[in-house]
């Protein structure tokens, strides 16, 4: 039988794998995106998982709403970014520097 | 090792097999692909959890939509690789050192010793009449109808951003207003003159 360790074990490493791609791409805001995706997914997993072995399906009621709300974020994001890549020419991180932070 | 087993572990196999693809791929394209592929593999496991529902849902909303738009975009913008891709060796020590500490940190957590079998024992496999969609649906159209709508507001306003953000008038299009055109009167287009007579 597969332990609910296994699932939390493997949300852990793919949680992982995608700060390290934060830390990899820092000036890629396409693949930042797609990094905070599969952030979400790791979450994801973590939820069906507890779902599964606690028999309650509030779970899997949350990973329906962290599926909405990460669509919106995802069509919000990419929309800024077609903004922002028509008035700046590029996508580059380091090159949003106008706030002066 | 049971069937169950092995199909687990294969799915999580080519589920971090593609993570780690989506992050050290130089092109875009690639990414937004092997993204497409974790999600199907993830997928597989959902099933394996007994979510059939959200399963379904990953891929149909994911993998049919938000990819989608994801590729789109990547094509679209005519990105250069080269600059972005400068630093990425030299991040990458710090990157996996902190990834793997965090991934050490939350093993020590949640590892075999305190969610293993005998902690916490696998459920009774569900009836085959159990129906997943029907049990979500109760939930969600009763107990959860309020976040349920919040949840569509959140939607709504997502639509309303996105065309609100991409749309832009040019100064150089021409519109008709059909508006201005249905309320025009005789008077405004029509001077009656009266002259005399030429010859």
């Amino acid at each position: 039988m597969i332990a609910l360790s296994d699932y939390l074990i493997l949300g852990a490493i793919l949680f992982s794998l995608s700060v390290t791609g934060i830390f990899l791409n820092r000036k890629n805001v396409i693949i930042l995106l797609m990094c905070v995706e599969l952030m979400l997914l790791a979450v994801n997993i973590n939820f069906i998982a507890f779902s599964h072995f606690l028999g309650d399906n509030a779970g899997q009621v949350f990973v329906f709403f962290i599926l909405t709300v990460a669509a919106a974020e995802a069509a919000i994001g990419l929309a800024i970014l077609v903004v922002l890549f028509r008035n700046t020419r590029t996508i580059n991180v380091e090159d949003l520097d106008s706030l002066k932070g | 090792m049971t069937f169950e087993k092995f199909v687990f572990y294969l799915f999580a196999a080519i589920l971090v097999y593609a993570a780690t693809m989506v992050i050290t791929r130089r092109n875009p394209v690639h990414s937004a692909l092997f993204l497409v592929l974790a999600f199907f593999a993830s997928a597989g496991i959902w099933l394996l959890a007994e979510a059939e529902f959200l399963a379904i849902v990953l891929i149909l909303v994911y993998v049919g939509a938000v990819m989608v738009l994801f590729l789109f975009v990547v094509m679209m913008l005519d990105i250069d690789l080269a600059t972005l891709r400068a630093g990425f060796i030299n991040y990458m020590p710090v990157g996996a050192l902190m990834a793997l500490v965090m991934a050490i940190e939350i093993f020590l957590v949640v590892g075999p010793g305190n969610f293993g079998l005998d902690k916490m024992p696998a459920p009774a496999a569900r009836p085959a009449s159990y129906n997943n969609t029907e049990d979500l649906g109760s939930v969600l159209y009763t107990i959860y109808m309020y976040q349920f709508e919040v949840a569509a507001v959140i939607l709504l306003v997502g639509i309303i951003a996105a065309i609100g953000l991409t749309m832009r008038k040019r100064p150089e299009t021409k519109y008709q207003n059909p508006s201005l055109q249905v309320r025009v009167k005789k008077a405004d287009r029509l001077r009656v003159i009266k002259m005399d007579a030429e010859d």
